[in-house]
């Protein structure tokens, strides 16, 4: 009897708990109604399902359990209730299935006035590309990605240049118009999930995946990876800012074009080639798959304005990251981790020369950036007293 | 007919020393309890693993667990209870005790091979603790292993680990092909006079379709392992596009993750059903016996396990919904998913209709069939929601996904599972496991279990993506479902530590237990009504048994007991056995 009582009453705040629980769906902020319709529909069936099937179980057990002089009827089998129980079953699931598979048919045409959107997925940030005024992406290749060119366009296809690339930034879109996403990776899978879109897509490196919503509403929205990327996973994320079209319009204006990104790099004429060394090391090392420059929060910190500044440290001392700080992190990185980042960095073993050119690249990425002379900043007094004695 | 008549007068060599009989022992009956002393040892570490997992995810500031070890717990948590606890443990344990007893066999028909089994087997689990000391330790890929994160350098392990876990898997095939062939053959061949196939127990049936689908499946990944084994290791592209990983660009290309997914889940969704369908069969008679009722709809039970074991090799690619792949397979994978759902409610109802008018009996075996079955219902029903693919697509890769198949095939089996064992102990040690322990291990297991997944459910709904090792400052997330994950952390723990009932309770029994005598439960099948218990080395003394009836004969009209063993001949008048008796067609 026990038993009997203690299952209803699971039963029962089994079902309470569906009805009152507060963990329930995020205010959907798409055209997807229809797949928190199936969802409701799912509920709906299913739970009827699971309080007939267990109430039936436990008034068996109330009205057939051992009692002296009880005795079980012999009773193999019962074809009529078998087939009624497999024709009742069949039409539950048919009710389930049909009105999905309809759902499911509107998921998969992606309507044709859409506007094209990329996602680019990495380790562990996700970066966006607008066709531009073409309104076709340029052909890409990682092959070709490098930092001065993040999303491996090729530079001699003329249709890339109008591209719009946004790395580190939000991606922005028009309300009400449906926006199919193509999406690429660069490196392992990652997937593009705005819970209050409800779809979703895996991004598979070497294919273009793809899948369509219609924004409904304005605001700020979570970007997050819902594929298992490696040991940053749980922090890959990123935001969908959705807009008026004519502040979206107006925002896409001012965008730099890929073309332009190119002239700029031509520009990059008379820079010291010590920093240029660094950047080219970083990047050949894989330090911006962490590191940005840009000020955007990677799985490591950012080296923007990093050098000279106050870092706060796990154990929440603090320390100025001051050269000697900065070789230290980078043959011991575990030794002073900064507080809020995982120790995912490996030990490198550089060559002092290979050391230098970073350390000045990333001393370069400081604003107040002290010219290539001996001084240190003046507000930050070297702490250590042989620090002089470790550069050059 | 399979009977072999060779197997009564061949003579059996009693195996002489100590070494020969418990360690080089080719007796099915010390091999299937090598198999599940081993396969419950590498259940408890990864028991510890979800421990650690959830004290980070209920309490994220105890940093005990670091983002690494994180997902090398998760990795290994998944992959050890799926295969290397779960599998072994159905198959390489309950099949490898039950199946010759039951069919009235007088060993496995390959002794030599069944050892070779388990020592494969064992190797497997040493090599995959191994990995917890190689360089890097082990993978963090997730049991689901993808490439190219699985053997890119932003994942845990992916230099050693992985390579250590492919190995591990590697072995383990070669244990279970062993092991399966050998179920497979002796459920064929070796079945004692009169034992039909349509009057084996649910057990066998469980059992033997599931060593068939294990035959068919565990290959797929056999070679997905060696794929990803050469990618890693020679550089070779059969999953590995161009990609750039960690800002290297990596000498791979062509390759298509994709493949492996396909791979992975061809063998992965039957996989399901090979930890399945031994639960179906196990419980199935740990609910007629415990009720004193014939299972209802037996031959429909056996239609349906060998349905479902069928249809099962054709639903995989609804793990991949969202993967990516060609989105017209939604709809056949969606159609064929949910056609495998009704099979699978007709083995539940007739699970309630044996109970139904049934004179049932709470005992612990029973309690926990009850348990496993309101369980599986949670779990089954929540399948339909993921097979539906337009429904599967917001709730991919989030906890409702974890909760789901956590009731589906992680709780729901091992209910089975320690069901099963305080059923069967009497027979393996000739002693009963205490009662009242058992009561206090199947309450705080089974409500304690129900209390961490049935909320779980609706942390997916709010779209908590699963696989998070922290979720610091996420706007949808609100403080409720932090302190949700601080309950779940709790009720896990609890539920974690109180298996030490169980063990207790089995090892304290196997020594202390009180004096179980030949058939404790008043069972039909066959392994009740050995001569002796726990059954000598080839099992039947001087004959085999003859078998005139099926499983099922209880509460028969007119019998003087409330049940008839299945070796009882019919010598005086009463109802004829309804398995061959009956009006329809005569099973074979």
């Amino acid at each position: 009897m026990t038993l009997a009582i203690i299952l209803t009453i699971i039963i029962i705040a089994s079902v309470a708990f569906h009805f009152l629980n507060p963990w329930t769906l995020t205010e959907l902020a798409s055209n997807w109604a229809s797949m928190d319709a199936m969802l409701h529909i799912s509920f709906a069936v299913t739970g009827l399902v699971f309080v007939a099937v267990s109430a039936f179980m436990v008034l068996a057990i109330v009205r057939y359990r051992h009692r002296p002089g009880h005795k079980a009827e012999f009773s193999p089998d019962n074809r009529r209730l078998e087939w009624w129980l497999l024709g009742l079953t069949t039409l539950g699931i048919i009710a389930l299935l049909a009105p999905g598979l309809v759902v499911y048919y509107d998921f998969i045409r992606t309507p044709e006035d859409s506007m094209e959107v990329e996602v680019v997925g990495e380790q562990w940030r996700f970066s966006y590309r607008y066709p531009g005024e073409d309104g076709t992406f340029g052909t890409s290749d990682v092959r070709l990605v490098s930092s001065d060119n993040p999303l491996g366009l090729d530079p001699d296809d003329p249709a890339g240049h109008d591209d719009i690339i946004v790395v580190g930034g939000d991606l922005r879109l028009p309300v009400d118009q449906p926006v199919k996403v193509l999406m690429r990776a660069k490196d392992v899978l990652h997937n593009f999930f705005v819970p209050q879109f409800r779809a979703k897509m895996d991004m598979v490196p070497g294919m273009v995946t793809h899948f369509w919503f219609t924004p409904t509403s304005t605001g700020e929205f979570e970007v997050i990876c819902a594929q298992h990327c490696g040991v940053g996973h749980y922090n890959m994320r990123g935001s969908v800012r959705v807009m008026e079209p004519e502040a979206f319009d107006e925002w896409l204006q001012a965008q730099p074009t890929f073309g332009d990104m190119l002239a700029e790099l031509e520009d990059r004429e008379e820079e010291d080639p010590q920093i240029a060394r660094g950047r080219t090391i970083a990047d050949q090392e894989g330090c911006f798959a962490c590191h940005s420059v840009d000020g955007s929060r990677r799985v490591g910190p950012t080296w923007l304005n990093l050098y000279g500044s106050e870092v706060t440290l796990v154990d929440d001392t603090t320390v100025i990251a001051d050269e000697a700080y900065i070789r230290r992190s980078i043959t011991d990185p575990r030794a002073e981790l900064t507080q809020g980042f995982p120790p995912a960095m490996p030990a490198y073993d550089f060559e002092d020369d290979v050391m230098d050119a970073l350390v000045a690249y990333i001393r370069s990425l400081a604003q107040d950036s002290p010219d290539e002379t001996e001084e240190t900043a003046p507000d930050h007094a070297s702490p250590e007293p042989d620090d002089q004695a470790l550069r050059r | 007919m399979a009977y072999v008549a060779s197997a009564d007068s061949h003579a059996h060599h009693e195996p002489r020393s100590f070494v020969t009989r418990y360690i080089w022992s080719q007796d099915h009956k010390v091999i299937a309890i090598q198999y599940s002393l081993t396969a419950i040892a590498v259940g408890l570490v990864a028991l510890v693993l979800s421990g650690l997992m959830r004290i980070q995810l209920g309490f994220p500031d105890t940093d005990i667990v670091d983002a690494s070890s994180y997902y090398q717990f998760m990795t290994l948590h998944g992959m050890i209870m799926v295969i290397y606890l779960l599998t072994a443990l159905f198959l390489g344990g309950f099949g490898n005790y039950l199946i010759p007893l039951m069919v009235g066999a007088r060993d496995m028909v390959f002794p030599y091979l069944n050892m070779l089994s388990y020592w494969f087997y064992l190797l497997s689990v040493v090599v995959l603790m191994a990995s917890f000391f190689v360089p890097g330790g082990p993978t963090g890929a997730g049991w689901t292993l993808y490439p190219p994160q699985a053997i890119t350098g932003g994942t845990p392990g992916a230099d050693w680990g992985i390579i250590t876990m492919l190995v591990s898997l590697a072995i383990f095939i070669v244990a279970a092909t062993a092991g399966g062939l050998n179920y497979v053959t002796t459920v064929l061949q070796a079945r004692t006079r009169g034992m039909t196939l349509m009057r084996m127990p649910l057990t066998v049936w469980g059992i033997f379709i599931a060593s068939i689908m294990a035959l068919l499946a565990f290959p797929a990944l056999f070679v997905a392992a060696v794929m990803m084994i050469l990618d890693s290791l020679l550089g070779t592209s059969f999953f590995m596009p161009a990609v750039i990983a960690m800002g290297q660009q990596l000498p791979h290309e062509g390759g298509s993750p994709l493949l492996f997914q396909h791979l992975f889940w061809f063998f992965g969704h039957p996989e399901v059903y090979i930890v399945a369908l031994p639960a179906f069969g196990l419980v199935s008679d740990l609910i007629s016996t415990h009720a004193r009722k014939n299972i209802f709809g037996y031959h429909m039970m056996v239609w349906a396990i060998v349905i479902i074991g069928g249809l099962s090799f054709f639903v995989w690619a609804h793990h991949m919904y969202v993967s990516g792949m060609n989105l017209s397979f939604g709809f056949f994978f969606a159609i064929s998913t949910l056609i495998i759902a009704v099979p699978t409610a007709i083995k539940v109802y007739n699970w309630i209709l044996t109970l139904w008018k049934g004179d049932i009996h709470l005992t612990v075996p029973m309690l926990f069939a009850i348990g496993f079955i309101l369980t599986f219902v949670v779990g089954g029903l929540t399948g339909l929601f993921l097979g539906n693919v337009v429904v599967d697509i917001p709730l991919a890769d989030t906890y409702f996904v974890v909760a789901h198949f956590h009731m589906v095939m992680g709780v729901a089996p091992i209910l089975v599972v320690f069901g099963a064992i305080y059923h069967w102990f009497p027979k393996i040690t000739g002693r009963m496991m205490n009662d009242t322990l058992g009561h206090l291990h199947f309450w705080i297991t089974f409500l304690g279990t129900y209390a961490i997944y049935f909320p779980m459910h609706y942390l997916g709904i709010l779209g908590m993506p699963r696989r998070y090792y922290a979720y610091e400052d996420y706007e949808f997330i609100p403080q409720s479902a932090h302190d949700l994950n601080t309950f779940i952390t709790v009720m896990a723990l609890l539920v974690g530590f109180a298996q030490v009932l169980f063990l207790w309770n089995m090892f304290w029994s196997a020594l202390r237990g009180r004096e179980a005598g030949p058939n404790p439960w008043n069972a039909t099948s066959l392994e009740w009504q050995t001569p002796e218990t726990p059954p000598k080395h080839g099992n039947w003394g001087e004959t085999l048994p003859e078998v005139y009836r099926w499983a099922y004969d209880y509460n028969v009209p007119g019998a003087p007991r409330d049940f008839i063993p299945q070796n009882q001949p019919h010598d005086e008048p009463q109802p004829s056995d309804p398995a061959s008796g009956h009006a329809r067609e005569k099973p074979s």
